[in-house]
């Protein structure tokens, strides 16, 4: 049948067959050659075989089955996609409320001329949970720990940072440039100079709530 | 054809055109309902150029993030798998090229094709497989074997094989996602899948296809 890579009687001969085999799989070989390659496998075992060796290749790693994340991975990429989605979603809120809050300020500073404009946009609503709170008195130059599993810097060593492969050191000035937040729990003391009397007992609440979110976060890594 | 027939004969399709529709228009929260079919193809993608598990995770979760940012840039004329995979593609090469051994294997020897491939492979194994029944990977020990070989191709072969026969991309989508041209897919998924049908002929001719999974002596525990 194969005599040094060349049959007798074929217009292809082996090598011509292995060449063209993966354009053959794939339908990619025209209609003569095709018809001589059908007519080669079928007189040539060597190349039948390569040809039915080939198909399996293809079907089996073409199989979905063949394709495995490893386990978790959804629910990491989940989460990673729903804390993505809430950022998104509230500095777009953020900018809505902004946006909002503007057209009464220009409608009072119509009145009351330029310096009251001024005024008051230079007045920034209060935050309505301790833990939005952009914090006072921080050093900005005290170093604290960022992470990407969370818009809140932390100082070394809290056991409160997400995502802790991430984590890298800045100074507090960068943080709050880069829109993150004091860690309630280890820069407490920079929140409680700036939360008035009427938020303890909301800040009680959430740091409850919070506390709770805390446990769940650290069971999920 | 009516919408309707569209719809009929092509369902998936059309959810996930609505799906897209939906998040471009703010419904962020369906984005994970969107690329979850897609999950494990993007990570195989992401595989097929790192090999690392860890790295490969990080740079699918992060292509898939990325895709949620900019969700907004997507044409409704495009395949949206080919552009996930497109962007966790690009997420990988990006890190791979950070790497210090990417500067030993040499991206240009990546790009431009030059080495063994361009000498014409011959088949060596003409072990007669026959078909070999794609219920065979219900059995783990068959999947990791197909796995380990995959894993011993060169990168160039590996991952011209995953895009075009595990991702099931046409041979121009996989050159434009790999960046390179139509002519160098060819040879190298001829190459990918020849080397890949001797690695398994062996393994064929030993029985592993067809042994039962748990043989005397042969516990997985």
């Amino acid at each position: 049948m194969v005599n040094g890579g060349k049959t007798n009687h074929e217009a292809v001969n082996c090598e011509q067959v292995w060449r063209e085999i993966s354009n053959y799989v794939d339908g990619e070989v025209d209609a003569g050659l095709r018809s001589s390659m059908d007519e080669h496998f079928r007189t040539c075992k060597r190349c039948a075989s390569v040809l039915s060796g080939t198909q399996n290749v293809v079907t089996l790693f073409g199989d979905e089955r063949m394709l495995e994340v490893p386990a978790g991975f959804s629910q990491r990429l989940e989460k990673r996609l729903a804390r993505l989605e809430k950022n998104t979603a509230s500095s777009g809120s953020r900018w809505s409320s902004l946006s909002a809050w503007l057209i009464p300020v220009a409608a009072i500073a119509s009145f009351t001329g330029a310096l009251a404009l001024v005024d008051q946009l230079s007045f920034k609503p209060p935050a309505k949970s301790i833990l939005a709170e952009p914090g006072r008195d921080i050093p900005p130059e005290m170093l604290v720990v960022v992470s990407d599993g969370s818009k809140v810097f932390h100082v070394a060593g809290c056991p409160f940072i997400h995502d802790k492969a991430t984590e890298r050191t800045i100074t507090a000035k960068e943080a709050i440039q880069d829109g993150y937040v004091p860690c309630s729990r280890c820069l407490r003391q920079y929140l409680k100079a700036s939360v008035t009397g009427q938020h303890d007992d909301d800040e009680a609440s959430e740091e409850a709530d919070e506390g709770q979110g805390e446990v769940v976060g650290a069971v999920g890594h | 054809m009516s919408d309707t027939e569209m719809a009929l004969n092509n369902p998936v399709r059309t959810r996930e055109q609505d799906l897209i529709a939906s998040v471009q228009r703010g419904q962020r929260e369906l984005f994970y309902e969107l690329v979850q079919p897609y999950e494990r193809r993007v990570y195989a993608a992401a595989l097929a150029i790192l090999r690392n598990e860890q790295d490969a995770e990080d740079a699918a979760q992060e292509a898939m993030l990325k895709a949620f940012k900019n969700i907004g840039q997507f044409r409704a004329d495009a395949r949206f798998s080919t552009w996930l995979i497109q962007i966790a593609v690009n997420e990988a090469l990006m890190r791979r090229r950070r790497e210090r051994t990417v500067q030993i294997e040499g991206i240009d020897d990546h790009r431009s094709g030059r080495g063994d491939e361009e000498k014409e492979y011959a088949p060596r194994d003409f072990a007669d497989w026959r078909e070999i029944p794609s219920e065979a990977l219900e059995r783990k020990e068959v999947r990791e074997r197909l796995a380990k070989a995959l894993a011993t191709l060169d990168q160039k072969y590996r991952e011209v094989f995953v895009m075009r026969d595990m991702e099931h991309l046409n041979i121009q989508e996989t050159a434009e996602a790999l960046g390179i041209t139509v002519a160098s897919v060819k040879t190298r998924l001829l190459r990918a899948r020849l080397m890949l049908r001797d690695l398994l002929a062996a393994g064929w001719e030993q029985g592993w296809f067809s042994r039962l999974p748990f043989e005397k002596g042969n516990k997985p525990w």
